[in-house]
């Protein structure tokens, strides 16, 4: 209780000496004012505890009144901002509580004085408030007049320019902002800083052409024809990024090359990148570097070779670079022994340690996702590098247990690195089926967020092609409804996937498992995919269909049941205005019913059917024609029951004709197809 | 030869200049702020293979030769070649009966049967590599993978067997191309890297500092293969079947990767551990230590005002008086001057019996004086020449110059010769009444110029001794280091092309036509008879402590200088040169302060000079980080 008591007495005289501070900022003379403003910026240094205080008792609003009151002195107005400033530098909910206050606005208009001094103080204060993760960033661009105006002062002294480059660097989040920048003149602007004799403007400027260039073409082509004291920037990122060079420098000059790369800007196979970029981030990935530069490098890295198979192959042999990133799934040892010492730490009220753990943890979930992202850009073209992978020790291990892992970051990453490697025959057969990856996959497709299911189902699809071993145990898991019910999703990519999954499952696939597609997915949606917009659904549709009328037995079975509409949905994409894919897709279809004993007659009986077909003998695309006559060829194949009737009709029709024509066409494998279905007349 | 730390006496900036004590203190406090002149002479081997390369043949392998020196030199600046020779190329005595060299020995190839490992061949390089390298690298470019691409590139010990590719042995580390492997001293490999064959460029980097290796493959590193290493390692190449061809390059081309850039990683690595090398809680030791140093070598060199500004901010104490100081600063700036003459008296007045216990020193002093009378600087030759001003000094003394080395601007003299002699066959050819003789040997001397061979001829021609009233020349022409406008312009029209990048004290030095003894008459008289007292001195020596060969060759050296039409242009001009005057004024200096009982070395120098001992001795011991530690990385 005593204890307690104390505590209150001292808190009492901490906001008894706070509330001081304020009424002084309220005394009638000036001189008393400015003294006050003094006392209370040498009483917040450091003083976390003061600094809230003082804010409680609303020492915010009435500073920003004194900092934009043009009647005080210019001194008072510099203080001002130097207090607030510092009452920034505390806790994200003293940045709360200024930026509820209006203080961003007060802030931006005081830059249109033109004293340096104060202009210095309000933009450092800017600056403290806008690197905080807590501020919208929006609020810089509110104001049209306000970034050109901050461009322009970025010539006025050397602490403006770190503050200012440091404020783009962070406020720099979207498209827009990176255009608005752009059109203001930012890259004419920063560019000449590179070379400034300071090393936090050089930093802050290197920051913002990171942000700048990402992803952003027109960003990324400007810069490479930009010339800093008669050098190219390309260069300067490149001298930047020299060994002895401070690592953050290295890192950021890397980024603003892979962005620059990426846009197109530079060639893969430029020195700068092959030589100087990629072996500069594959460093950034040793055991050397913090764990931060080793997330931002794998990050960057993956992001850079991407698209490039070269790019992927040089640095799968840079630096031990796959062996290497085994070892971010090191930190820290294991994560369960993590959440036992913060049980026991917690016990023991040691709460920095928590906090300590709370970090590594998170460190720990952001090397895993990044080396698993790094894994899967690495192994995304090149069987011998996926083989390297999947033969790095206890990786799929890994990849198993990522995709099961409480932060969705690390569970999209591990999936992406699983779809990567799917893409490999001997990994589907092999590794695979070793590690029963599929049951953690169908695990995470249970209600997962979409850009996990995305992936998941692309991963499935492969998982379910014919050869992979995968593919019974996953059947007999009841993935069908679940794939039926992506094909219903609103995200055309998770409908393509839930498709084409189902189109590969029907490949070769049993009776009973055709049958059970078919009742899942139900004719209706069926017919609903074969108009849906996106062509990618459609194609997957018709795959689907033309797999499930394979092999007799089969076609009739289902023509039986549900052939006509089959026939009207085969009718209405011939009619449509499709592409050529999607109509030899369709043609194949039809073929394939022509091949049935019975389903036969389902074409025979449709002249305007067989009309179709023969307008499609006579079609400008080879293809079209192989297919239409592919049709006609099953339709009077001998040694069939009423295959001298069907002759008969269609030669009626003129279909002889036709194929005589086609005989000489100069396509041989059209020509070759016509003369076997003449040859079925003349047996 | 191996770049000496070279400082030179540095020229007073205290006395008479603005003393910013304060700059200078902050400067020293943060022990990085010495203000030495230094300079080294790594330049010297260069100029001396430029000039070989002019006599000896073929020119491609020539400048293939230079370029290697160049790119050694500055790669490896730590290592003594004399001590420790680089690679340069494989070894025709240390290799196997199967291996074929050709292309000045770069090149490699199989001439076995290649039936089986038992026909594999290695060779190793001419000598091993230095750890004063502290990272060593060499590339090997892949030619041909001849049948069956079994190549070995590594390292391995003197003595290792060559019937053998490398790694399979102990002491014998190898990268093989056929499967990709690293073999460190087994016959089985480990998994390492991707495999190489004909047209890639392999390259092997040892790491002395940490004692490990890794390889590169078309410049891309490929990561650390062998850790542990012994010393003493040689580059070894091997090869196992035939049509195998592979080209080494120790630095003969540029290399594919950048190991510049490795280099300087560790450079930075090692410059930061130097940097936040742990002093704990002797801070405040260290700071008074540094200060004591940077003191006593400021009070140690004379620079008066400079210590006194210096003591007073630090507040440290000096142990000599002010007068005593000042007293050394007046001898050496005479010194320095060229007035040697001065110098000497000023010392008898002042320290009295100093040189006559010193008697070496004297000599020196006096035979520096004979020097300085052709020179024209002396003030027992200057006296007569009424146009020489009182302020003219020839040493260049602006603080902030510090005098340059021959081997640095011997260009700028030479192109400054053959001008200056035109200019006086030109004078001559008006005053001199035996003109005849003296134009040949001008003449002569203008060829010696082009080809040392002729040299001879002109050696012992002694016109300006017998001369007379003839020798008399027009008095704007005498100055040495004195710029009056008219010699200037005529001069700069001349040449500016040459030596624009000369500054004006060069321009003085070597540019104004320059006459013996300031081209006065009196002048020559008086340095004649000077020159017999001198002579009678170091007979006088030779019987009071018997021969002294060094005094004898610095007398002979003097005399010569008479010997040649142009002494500042001859071969023993150099003793003209006002750069000559700085040992001898700080000998002068040393024998003063001993006198007095003080050390006649700065402590600051003496620990220069050990800490450049010690680098050196790391070499020795095989220290790799000397490379990277180096001294002068430390001066600015």
């Amino acid at each position: 209780m005593a204890c307690i008591e104390i505590l209150f007495r001292i808190s009492d005289k901490f906001t008894a000496t706070s509330r001081h501070y304020v009424d002084r900022l309220f005394d009638p003379d000036p001189q008393n004012v400015l003294q006050g403003v003094i006392d209370m910026k040498n009483a917040v240094i450091g003083n976390n505890k003061q600094k809230a205080n003082l804010i409680v008792l609303g020492a915010v609003p009435r500073l920003l009144y004194l900092l934009q009151q043009s009647s005080s002195s210019l001194e008072l107005r510099t203080e001002c901002a130097v207090v607030l400033g510092s009452l920034a530098m505390g806790t994200e909910n003293n940045i709360k509580s200024l930026v509820d206050c209006h203080i961003i606005p007060a802030l931006l208009q005081g830059l249109l004085c033109s004293d340096l001094i104060f202009i210095e103080a309000c933009l450092r204060c800017l600056r403290t408030i806008f690197i905080s993760p807590v501020t919208p960033v929006q609020l810089l661009y509110t104001d049209p007049t306000v970034i050109p105006h901050i461009m322009s002062l970025l010539s006025r002294s050397q602490h403006t320019q770190e503050y200012i480059t440091q404020i783009f660097a962070h406020c720099c989040k979207t498209p827009e902002h990176q255009m608005v920048l752009f059109n203001h003149g930012a890259i004419q602007n920063i560019a000449p800083l590179l070379i400034s004799p300071s090393y936090k403007v050089r930093m802050q400027a290197l920051k913002c052409f990171s942000v700048l260039a990402y992803e952003n073409a027109q960003v990324s082509m400007t810069l490479v024809n930009v010339l800093v004291d008669g050098e190219q920037l390309s260069q300067v990122f490149a001298r930047m990024m020299q060994r002895d060079k401070p690592i953050e420098m290295q890192l950021t000059a890397a980024k603003c090359l892979t962005y620059m790369c990426r846009a197109g800007a530079i060639r893969t196979d430029d020195n700068c990148i092959i030589l100087k970029t990629l072996p500069c981030l594959v460093r950034m990935c040793s055991k050397e570097r913090l764990l931060e530069e080793r997330v931002e490098g794998a990050e960057t890295l993956a992001f850079l070779m991407e698209p490039d198979i070269e790019l992927q192959r040089i640095a799968s042999v840079t630096d031990h670079l796959v062996s290497m990133l085994a070892d971010y799934f090191k930190y820290p040892s294991s994560v369960s022994a993590i959440t036992d010492i913060k049980r026991l730490s917690k016990l023991r009220h040691t709460r920095d340690f928590c906090n300590q753990l709370d970090h590594d943890l998170k460190h720990a979930h952001e090397l895993r996702q990044a080396a698993f992202k790094l894994y899967a850009s690495l192994g995304s073209n090149d069987e011998d590098i996926r083989k390297k992978i999947t033969e790095t020790e206890n990786m799929m291990d890994r990849i198993v247990s990522g995709l099961s892992e409480s932060s969705i970051k690390v569970r999209l990453a591990a999936v992406r690195c699983l779809h990567s490697l799917s893409r490999s025959v001997q990994q589907l057969r092999t590794s695979f089926h070793d590690h029963a990856v599929w049951k953690p996959l169908m695990k995470l497709l249970q209600n997962a967020p979409d850009e996990v299911l995305v992936m998941a189902s692309s991963t499935l699809c492969n998982l379910l092609l014919e050869f992979s071993p995968s593919k019974e145990p996953i059947l007999e898991s009841g993935v069908i409804e679940l794939l039926c019910s992506l094909t219903q999703s609103d995200s055309p990519a998770l409908r393509v996937n839930g498709i084409w999954a189902l189109m590969n499952m029907a490949f070769q696939a049993d009776q009973k498992v055709k049958v059970e597609i078919v009742r899942a997915l139900g004719t209706e949606q069926l017919f609903r995919l074969l108009s849906d917009p996106d062509t990618n659904v459609l194609m997957k549709t018709l795959g689907l269909l033309r797999n499930l009328l394979s092999t007799r037995p089969h076609i009739d079975q289902i023509m039986s049941s549900h052939g006509k509409q089959i026939m009207q949905a085969v009718t209405l994409i011939l009619e449509g205005e499709h592409s050529i894919e999607v109509k030899e897709q369709t043609l194949c279809i039809l073929a394939n019913i022509a091949d049935g004993n019975t389903a036969k007659e389902l074409i025979m009986t449709n002249d305007d059917m067989l009309q179709k077909i023969k307008y499609y003998m006579g079609h400008s695309n080879v293809k079209l024609q192989l297919a239409a006559t592919f049709c006609i060829s099953n339709l009077i194949w001998n040694e069939e029951d009423g295959s001298q009737e069907r002759q008969d009709k269609l030669r009626e029709m003129g279909f002889v004709d036709i194929l005589h024509k086609l005989t000489q066409a100069s396509d041989p494998s059209l020509c070759d197809r016509a003369k076997t279905a003449m040859q079925q007349y003349l047996a | 030869t191996n770049p000496r730390l070279c400082l030179t006496a540095p020229i007073e900036f205290g006395v008479g200049h603005v003393v910013d004590g304060t700059s200078l203190v902050s400067a020293v406090c943060t022990a990085q702020g010495f203000v030495f002149n230094y300079s080294t002479h790594t330049s010297l081997l260069s100029a001396d293979i430029s000039a070989l390369l002019l006599l000896t043949g073929d020119p491609a392998f020539n400048y293939q030769e230079h370029e290697l020196n160049e790119r050694l030199k500055r790669l490896y600046p730590a290592v003594n070649e004399e001590e420790t020779p680089l690679p340069r190329s494989w070894s025709p005595k240390d290799k196997y009966s199967y291996i074929g060299l050709s292309q000045n020995n770069l090149r490699v190839h199989y001439k076995g049967h290649g039936k089986n490992h038992k026909d594999a061949a290695s060779v190793r390089a001419t000598h091993p590599i230095p750890a004063a390298c502290g990272i060593y690298y060499f590339e090997v470019k892949i030619v041909s993978k001849g049948r069956d691409g079994y190549m070995g590139i590594g390292l391995s010990a003197q003595g290792v067997n060559m019937n053998r590719l490398p790694g399979w042995d102990k002491h014998s580390y190898g990268y093989h191309g056929d499967d990709g492997h690293s073999f460190c001293s087994s016959g089985t490999g480990q998994p390492y890297g991707p495999t190489f064959t004909t047209g890639d460029v392999i390259g092997c980097c040892v790491n002395l500092i940490n004692n490990t290796c890794f390889y590169t493959k078309n410049g891309h590193s490929l990561g650390v293969a062998f850790t542990d290493l012994p010393p003493n390692l040689y580059p070894t190449v091997g090869l196992q079947t035939p049509g195998e061809i592979v080209d080494a390059n120790f630095g003969q081309q540029p290399f594919v990767f950048d190991i510049e850039d490795y280099m300087s990683e560790w450079r930075a690595k090692i410059h930061s551990m130097i940097a936040r090398f742990p002093i704990g809680e002797r801070l405040g030791d260290w700071q008074s230590v540094l200060q004591n140093m940077v003191s006593s070598y400021l009070v140690h060199h004379g620079y008066c005002a400079t210590a006194m500004a210096f003591s007073r901010a630090t507040e440290t104490m000096i142990q000599e008086d002010q007068t005593s100081i000042k007293n050394r600063q007046r001898i050496q700036k005479l010194v320095l001057a060229g007035r040697v003459g001065e110098a000497i008296d000023a010392t008898q007045q002042l320290y009295p019996g100093l040189l006559e216990h010193n008697p070496n020193l004297l000599f020196m002093l006096k035979c520096r004086q004979f020097v300085e009378m052709v020179n024209g600087t002396d003030s027992e030759v200057r006296c007569f020449s009424v146009h020489s001003p009182k302020s003219q000094d020839s040493y260049p003394g602006s603080p902030n110059l510090s005098p340059r080395h021959g081997a640095t601007n011997a260009h700028v003299h030479n192109t400054g010769n053959t001008d200056t002699l035109h200019t006086n066959i030109f004078e001559y050819a008006m005053h001199a009444s035996k003109a005849k003789h003296i134009k040949l040997n001008l003449f002569t001397n203008v060829v010696y110029l082009h080809s040392p061979e002729t040299s001879s001829a002109v050696d012992c021609v002694f016109w300006c001794v017998d001369s007379d009233s003839e020798m008399e020349i027009e008095a704007e022409h005498y100055s040495n280091g004195v710029t009056e406008s008219s010699t200037r312009i005529m001069n700069g029209t001349y040449k500016h092309q040459e030596i624009l990048q000369a500054d004006d004290s060069s321009v003085d030095d070597s540019c104004s036509s320059r006459q013996l003894c300031g081209g006065n008459q009196a002048a020559t008289e008086r340095m004649i008879q000077f020159g017999r007292e001198l002579q009678a001195l170091s007979e006088q020596l030779c019987r009071q402590y018997g021969k002294n060969a060094t005094h004898k060759k610095m007398l002979q050296d003097a005399f010569s200088l008479l010997a040649y039409s142009d002494p500042w242009n001859c071969p023993v001009g150099q003793q003209l040169d006002p750069m000559q005057r700085e040992a001898i004024c700080s000998a002068l200096n040393s024998a003063i302060l001993e006198s007095q009982n003080l050390p006649k070395q700065p402590p600051l120098m003496l620990a220069l000079g050990q800490a450049t001992e010690c680098v050196q001795l790391m070499a020795r011991v095989r220290s790799g980080s000397c490379s990277f530690a180096r001294v002068d990385n430390f001066l600015h």
